[in-house]
């Protein structure tokens, strides 16, 4: 009867593990590591999703900030399945939803090498910041005013 | 004046020993462990009587809780269009929250207080007076078995309650509610951490299933050797044990996911 109820809670803890959390979607293998610079990455956290084609194929392991150059910089893991991705790929950091949480989107080049451990990615865009875009609309709508 | 200044200090005086006596018995039991190793039967037959014979009730709450969490959370969340992250909520709110604390509420109504009325009554029947005369070690041989028990019961009972509601959830959101199946397990196993949640929840149900038996064991040993005694012990032990795990929750919560 001990063992009926031990190997229940061991069950139970192995649903847990592989139907509820995130350990059974390891897809194996490691990760190789890439930079990729921002002006601006808005509210985009560690461990956020890294999309190609909306396919998620890496997390962003994590961010720093640069004092030289003001500029935050953003450590993405990528799976070591996702190993063809050119080196002029596009970084794009996006919002799901309109209010939903902030990811980062690749958009492939066309160069024929490609991105490697330790590599930076040089073409980027920063985050949408919704007071920005408020602000540059409010200003656009000034400017036809005094236009008129 | 004087007379209310006295007890409320008596009462201090008696709070604290209390306190001195449960550390005591504690490192008594503790020393305990190596005897037990060697008897593991010992540690089988408590393990029986306070986790198999526990597993019903707390596998049919845990079914009702995540049944009823889905339907509140449907709910509040179909009003923002987001009924695809119910997943994530039940299963989040069960195994960071009420798993560990309703399964240590439960345990300490179920198992804890039938441990102290059982360890009250050997007290107040001289079992535990005669095992000592024949020189047999009462702490070591009735107490700590029945501590390590409850420290091992818990997290598998939580475990087990967590599961459950979660498939309860999924029973009232997939089944009766219409949540797509497929978003219901996407969207938790995205959000949902096993060292994060899961490990962390289960750290805690130790951490509960430690103080639970500890309360219990202590207040069968400590208990007035009369029926009285057994009652009033009992009753303590449910409500020490309620207050200890609330509070060890706020504090363990705060620790491990305040920042």
């Amino acid at each position: 009867m001990v063992g009926l109820f031990m190997v229940a809670g061991l069950l139970a803890l192995f649903f847990l593990a592989m139907k509820v959390s995130n350990l059974g979607t390891f897809t194996g293998g490691g990760v190789y590591q890439v930079a990729a610079r921002f002006e601006n990455i808005g509210g985009l956290k560690v461990k956020a999703p890294v999309t190609m084609a909306g396919v998620e194929v890496g997390r962003v392991k994590a961010i720093g900030y640069d004092p030289k150059t003001f500029q935050a910089v953003v450590t993405l893991g990528i799976n070591t399945g996702y190993n063809e991705i050119p080196d002029d790929t596009f970084a794009k950091i996006l919002t799901a939803g309109l209010l939903g949480e902030q990811y980062i989107g690749l958009e492939p080049g066309g160069s024929l090498r490609n991105l490697t451990e330790g590599d930076e990615i040089r073409l980027t865009q920063s985050a949408l910041v919704l007071e920005d875009v408020i602000g540059q609309f409010i200003f656009g709508k000034a400017q036809e005013g005094g236009a008129k | 004046m004087i007379n209310v200044l006295a007890d409320f200090g008596r009462a201090g005086i008696r709070a604290v020993g209390g306190l001195g006596r449960a550390s005591v018995l504690l490192t008594a039991m503790l020393a305990g462990l190596w005897e037990l190793i060697r008897r593991p039967r010992l540690l089988l037959e408590q393990v029986y009587s306070v986790g198999t014979l526990t597993m019903i009730i707390i596998a049919v709450s845990g079914l009702f809780v995540g049944m009823a969490l889905a339907l509140q959370g449907f709910y509040i969340l179909s009003q923002f269009g987001a009924e695809a992250t119910l997943g994530v909520m039940v299963a989040a709110a069960l195994v960071r929250e009420l798993g560990p604390v309703l399964t240590a509420l439960l345990f300490a109504g179920r198992a804890g207080s039938a441990l102290t009325a059982e360890i009250g009554l050997m007290k107040a029947t001289e079992q535990l007076a005669g095992l000592e005369m024949m020189a047999v070690n009462p702490v070591r041989r009735v107490l700590t078995p029945r501590l390590f028990a409850g420290v091992l019961a818990l997290p598998l009972l939580a475990a087990l309650f967590s599961a459950l509601g979660v498939l309860g959830g999924w029973y009232v959101g997939v089944g009766l509610l219409g949540v797509d199946d497929g978003t219901f397990w996407a969207q938790m196993q995205a959000k949902v951490d096993w060292y994060e949640d899961i490990i962390n929840g289960l750290i805690k149900s130790l951490a509960f299933g430690f103080a639970c038996t500890w309360i219990a064991v202590y207040q069968g040993y400590d208990c007035v050797p009369t029926s009285e005694g057994v009652s009033r012990a009992t009753t303590r032990t449910v409500v020490h044990s309620a207050l200890a795990v609330l509070g060890l929750n706020v504090m363990l919560t705060a620790l491990m996911f305040g920042n």
